[in-house]
């Protein structure tokens, strides 16, 4: 199961089966190629391999997915969408450059919500939002009183 | 440090090599501050592997953050591993992440679940004991927390449906709760509670009810409801509905879903929505063989969707109509497959229809000229890609043919002739596996065609022999043609060119062939002996142990030669010889390897000397000739049997005349139609027509194939109540009989007018559906009837039952131990009516066995089961008890077979006969083939008497069953535990009752069956053996109130499966 997005590029991908590197790239240019060619009335789904690959476009985005012949095409087509909510809320009316200068953000909001494949997280969005912002809001605390804390620690 | 790292996951992104920074990713996750850590994990999940080295050094820090007190901190560890972790350091964290399960905070309940999911998707065995936490987790007062226990359920249910039967119930509660909105809001997706849970929750259920009446009783109500509730336009409603319907077909199925079911698919397929519809004809393909006539009512749809320009709605089509296929419509779908596979390109997508295409072929060939035809272009299509099955599969049929044998020789010729065809055209290029197909069967069967002139093959066949792009496997095949040609024909110039061409050729392989021929040549009545003709089906016994070298072996052996050992021999001397001094063999283990040396002798040099032997003797060359061309046919009977071609053929044959008479039908209607150029024609375009004309003959079969598909499922009804009133039975075969006129009368119009048609159609599955459900409901309403007092009788049966239980135990309590035991005939005979229960005989009571339990029973048999535990195998007996007042013939006893278990000799055994009143016994012997901790072996007892009776039951077998003790000494004990490899350490806690080691060692000795090989201090060693032979070493320390146990063994799985039952056992006790 991988999960990336891009435009001609890649910015952003996530492995959740081991593969080589060279067999990575491999994928990720034969998918590329594949799912650019296709017009934008056509299908969300398509076979490839033994796999079907679910791809959405946002804006000059593409986001795709790889789910296994038994899963479920349209709530996959939801959890792209869910994951876009969820950036947008988070960047506040995402674009691509956000995701480009803070694609480490972007893979925080992603474990949170899949973790370890194709496991969702969890389905909601606002206790989602509150554990990032905690997090955040941990983390800037923490850097700010660094020292601080570190003494009493 | 923290921007560098982020800078090289962009760069890692891009493709460039960035594995210097992967050491330095893990001391940031070490060291850092918060905000490093957390970029450090990151830049570690996405760097890294399962099975990268690196890891290792990760697992120290994860431990750490685990017991940290800041939460974020626990998260970010919790997350990193239920992402990636090295399997063998699970021991470290799991009592960490155990304890994670009982946390306040519900984020880091719900990622140690998710953490023990991955435990489980990658070591099972490992979290083998927390059970019963996933069941809490289940529980949780967090929706999150429930939902992730979910993942592992659906895993477990995948795997095992049988053993989480009894949950059905909770999952239909929590799915209850979640439809009827009883979640928090913030569940909610586009005003949708918790679609992803309700997905997951309908997948498992669909799991738990499948084939199973009761289970699906439970779920009914509920998928009703999702239903119900899923009527807002949206994508994530679709989704939910897609997964009901195929939960649905997939439990026990319920006529009134089963219709709410196929209007949503309806639904999805007339959709404009692309993806709607994609997911439709997904939906249809699963559901068309349960139900074909919901394809006929879409189908001008999926006509429609042939011609979609989205290439994958094709293939999705595509695979719906390779679903419907039947004798009458395989020439048209098999055509738009191959169309389809000339466009594709993808070579995933050509190999699997390729396949698909010559399965349907083999399968429904209406004649030989066609099915040659397809097969052609099969294998020019499908190129050097397609599946090496199919060429072996289709040059097996050619060989061994129909029962008819003139039909055989028409399919030979004609293959013959289309092959000549085709290597006429000068410059074609075909796929390598063609080429070696059309050789073998030009080598074959050119013969059959006389018109044509054996030197003009030969020729072609040269030619071949000399392009560039043939490879040289082909030209071996090419080569063994010419010589079954040429030993046919009197003399021929083109061999002698051919000969003296390759005699000096550099390919050695040729040469050799070249040479072989030249010497077969100038003996032809040899010729003739090899390479008789048609004789590739003919058995050919092939001396596997190489009997006739035996004399070689013994000449060797006499002039001193040293006799052969087998590689696993000269390896274990290898090592003997490196640790010097141990000159004992290593435990019961090795014993059976070693065996004797002059039989072992015998096998191998000779394959060298076979192998090397490639002298220009003739009469040698020519055996050896023989024997690779009579390999190849002998590997070619051997196949999958799913292509038997006679069977094939029957069923061919039944539907021929069916499809005379719809051949008929259509010329008659394609006469007609230009005779009625009236209202009806006009009002139909050109193209729609041939639409139309395109669904009749796609769906042709359909039709008939639903009314018998009906037919046969109102025969079952009747069958099954047959005991139960005649005026049902009367009423249903009214009714199939009407099945057939209407089936019938279905046939005529579909050709005519489709549209009409189609609602003639849908009308009467209308009516035939009231009526089969109205008849349905008197059969069960007496069904239920006749249920009752038979139940009332059972239960009466069971208190006599236990009552003379009673006594007897109670006899047993007097000591009176002569009237326990008697023969079981006696028994029976003493005990007049009472139930038969069966009990040992004398030599194997002595052994340790468990009681006899009572497996289940119907009015004629009883089975009781008894386990007995032998030296070297688990003997069940299973006794089976008649409880008629005649004898039974021929009750037959099989053994299913079991993942884990392996049932020595067969695993069917028939008694012949039963006498009345009486218990017979049957004995197996059986290993575990594959470690578990439990499994299940099911079996069935069957029986054909005036009424048949059909029993199924299973057996638990758990890994203790086959666990048997090891004597040995204290330094057998040591040399054995250097040599293995595998061990598994763990601590476990003991109870204040059994703090000291003796008592450890007591209750480990007892409950499982180990043997103490010796005490020292507060060190004991322990050793058994799982049947038959891997032997399994424990070493125990007590400390501070924990029993450190180690265990070492051969089998990498045997170890784990050990140590849950010592977990138990010491809970137990």
């Amino acid at each position: 199961m991988l999960l990336f997005s891009r435009q001609g590029k890649l910015r952003l991908q996530k492995w959740y089966v081991p593969l080589s590197d060279k067999e990575k790239k491999k994928i990720t240019r034969e998918l590329v190629q594949t799912v650019l060619a296709r017009k934008p009335k056509m299908c969300s789904f398509l076979e490839w391999r033994d796999l079907k690959i679910v791809y959405k476009r946002y804006a000059s985005l593409y986001f795709c997915c790889a789910i296994e012949d038994q899963d479920n095409e349209l709530i996959t087509l939801e959890i792209i969408h869910r994951y876009v909510e969820l950036l947008d809320k988070y960047f506040g009316s995402v674009c691509e450059l956000d995701i480009i200068f803070n694609f480490e953000k972007a893979y925080f909001i992603l474990d949170e919500f899949l973790l370890g494949g194709e496991v969702q997280e969890t389905s909601k969005k606002n206790v989602l939002k509150a554990i990032e912002q905690a997090d955040l809001l941990q983390e800037s605390q923490n850097e700010d009183w660094g020292g601080l804390s570190e003494d009493i620690l | 440090m923290k921007e560098c790292m982020v800078r090289l996951i962009y760069c890692e992104m891009l493709g460039y090599e960035s594995s210097f920074g992967y050491i330095h990713a893990i001391k940031l996750a070490q060291q850092g501050n918060l905000l490093e850590k957390r970029v450090g994990y990151l830049a570690v999940s996405l760097f890294l592997h399962e099975n990268h080295e690196l890891l290792l050094l990760l697992v120290n820090t994860v431990v750490k953050d685990l017991q940290s007190t800041n939460l974020v901190e626990v998260c970010m560890a919790l997350t990193i591993v239920s992402q990636i972790f090295p399997r063998e350091m699970i021991p470290a964290v799991l009592p960490l992440i155990e304890d994670k399960l009982q946390h306040s905070k519900e984020i880091i309940r719900r990622k140690a679940v998710q953490a023990l999911y991955k435990f489980y998707l990658i070591a099972p065995n490992q979290v083998q004991h927390i059970h019963d936490k996933f069941r809490k987790a289940l529980c949780d007062r967090d929706a999150g927390v429930m939902a992730a226990s979910l993942h592992i359920y659906l895993q477990m249910i995948k795997e095992n449906p049988s053993g989480y039967k009894d949950l059905t119930g909770s999952f239909v509660t929590i799915l209850k709760q979640v439809v009827g909105g009883k979640l928090p809001i913030d569940f909610n997706y586009h005003s949708v509670p918790a679609p992803w849970l309700q997905i997951q929750l309908l997948r498992i259920l669909g799991l738990l009810g499948k084939d199973d009446p009761r289970t699906s009783e439970l779920m009914y109500d509920v998928l009703d409801e999702s239903l119900r509730r899923a009527e807002i336009n949206h994508n994530i409603t679709y989704a939910i509905l897609f997964e009901c319907v195929q939960t649905i077909y997939t439990i026990y199925p319920k006529s009134e879903l089963l219709e709410k079911a196929a209007k949503c698919i309806g639904k999805f397929v007339l959709s404009p929505k692309i993806n709607l519809k994609y997911l439709g004809l997904k939906a249809l393909t699963y559901v068309i063989q349960q139900d074909p006539n919901l394809a006929l009512q879409h189908q001008m749809t999926i006509i429609e969707c042939l011609d979609h320009p989205d290439p994958i709605i094709k293939r999705e089509t595509l695979e719906l109509l390779y679903r419907i296929t039947n004798g009458q419509n395989v020439i048209v779908i098999v055509q738009k497959m191959l169309d389809y596979l000339k466009e594709s390109k993808e070579e995933y997508a050509i190999i699997n229809l390729v396949g698909k295409v010559a399965e349907l072929a083999e399968k429904y060939a209406p004649d030989n000229e066609w099915f040659i035809q397809t097969m052609n272009a099969v294998f020019s299509v499908g190129g050097d890609v397609v599946h090496p099955d199919i060429p072996n599969n289709f040059l097996r049929l050619l060989a061994e043919g129909f029962d008819d044998g003139k039909e055989d020789d028409q399919l030979q010729m004609y293959a013959v002739q289309s092959y000549l065809a085709l290597l006429e055209e000068e410059d074609a290029l075909y796929p390598q596996k063609f080429l070696q197909v059309m050789s073998w069967v030009l080598g074959e069967y050119s013969s059959l065609v006389t018109d044509v002139d054996p030197e003009v093959i030969l020729t072609k066949l040269h030619s071949l022999l000399k392009k560039t792009f043939v490879t040289s496997e082909t030209k071996a095949w090419i080569m063994a043609a010419v010589t079954k040609i040429a030993s046919r024909t009197s003399c021929s110039k083109t061999v002698d060119k051919l000969i003296q061409e390759f005699s000096n050729s550099l390919d050695t392989c040729m040469r050799q062939y070249a040479f072989e021929l030249k010497h077969l040549c100038e003996d032809k009545a040899l010729m003739k002996n090899l390479l008789p003709f048609d004789a590739s089906c003919n058995d050919m016994v092939v001396d596997a142990s190489l009997s006739f070298l035996d004399g070689f072996v013994a000449e060797g052996l006499g002039r001193g030669a040293a006799p052969y050992k087998p590689h696993h021999q000269r390896q274990e001397e290898k090592l003997s010889q490196e640790k010097a001094l141990n000159f004992e063999p290593y435990g019961l283990s090795f014993v059976s390897s070693v065996s004797s040396s002059g039989v072992t002798g015998r096998q191998s040099p000779t394959g060298l000397s076979f192998g090397s032997d490639t002298s220009g003797n003739s009469a040698e060359t020519g055996h050896k000739e023989t024997n690779t061309l009579k390999l190849e046919g002998v590997r070619k009977l051997w196949g999958k049997e799913g292509y038997l071609p006679k069977k094939e053929n029957k069923v061919g044959r039944e539907n021929e005349p069916q499809t005379l008479s719809c051949g008929s039908l259509l010329a008659g209607q394609v006469g007609e139609s230009p005779a009625l150029p009236s209202d009806q024609v006009a009002s139909l375009s050109e193209e729609d027509k041939e639409k139309q004309q395109l669904a009749s003959t796609l769906f042709i079969g359909l039709g008939s194939n639903a009314g018998v598909s009906l037919m046969g499922k109102v025969d079952a009804t009747t069958q099954k109540f047959k005991r139960k009133s005649k005026i049902n039975e009367t009423q249903s075969s009214e009714e199939v009989s009407d099945f057939q006129i209407s089936a019938a009368s279905d046939f005529g119009p579909l050709l005519d007018t489709v549209p009409i048609n189609m609602e003639d159609c849908e009308g009467n599955t209308h009516t035939r559906l009231r009526k089969s459900s109205l008849c349905s409901s008197d059969i069960v309403e007496d069904n239920l009837a006749f249920e009752t007092p038979q139940s009332l009788k059972k239960s009466g049966l069971d208190e006599r039952l236990s009552d003379s239980r009673l006594s007897q135990s109670s006899l047993f309590a007097d000591s009176n131990i002569e009237i326990f035991q008697p023969s079981p005939s006696a028994q029976c005979e003493g005990a007049g009516k009472t139930p038969l229960v069966p009990s040992l005989p004398e030599e194997l009571e002595d052994l340790t066995h468990s009681e006899v339990l009572e497996l289940c029973q119907s009015d004629a048999l009883a089975l009781h089961l008894c386990k007995v535990w032998t030296d070297d195998s688990l003997l069940l007996t299973v006794f089976v008890s008649n409880k008629t007042t005649s004898a039974l013939h021929a009750v037959n006893l099989v053994f299913e077979e079991a993942e884990y278990f392996q049932i020595l000799e067969s695993p069917t055994y028939q008694f012949p006969v039963i006498e009345a009143q009486s218990v017979e016994r049957c004995q197996k012997c059986v290993w575990m083939d594959k470690i578990c901790t439990q499994g299940i072996l099911s079996a069935s007892v069957h029986c054909q008497s005036e009424m048949e009776t059909r029993l199924q039951f299973s057996i638990t077998l758990s890994l203790l069953d086959f666990i048997r003790p090891m004597e040995m000494t204290t330094e057998d004990f040591g040399k054995l535990w250097l040599s293995l490899s595998n061990d598994v350490k763990q601590n476990i806690k003991m109870s204040s009752s059994q703090d000291s080691l003796s008592a450890a060692l007591n209750t480990l000795q007892q409950k499982l069956k180990l043997h103490l090989v010796d005490t020292i201090g507060n060190e004991g060693i322990l050793a058994c053996q799982l049947l038959p032979s891997v032997p399994c070493l424990l070493h125990c320390r007590t400390h501070s109130g924990m029993l450190a146990l180690w265990f070492r063994s051969p089998c990498s799985a045997l170890p784990d499966g050990l140590l849950y039952q010592c977990q138990k056992v010491m809970e137990e006790s």
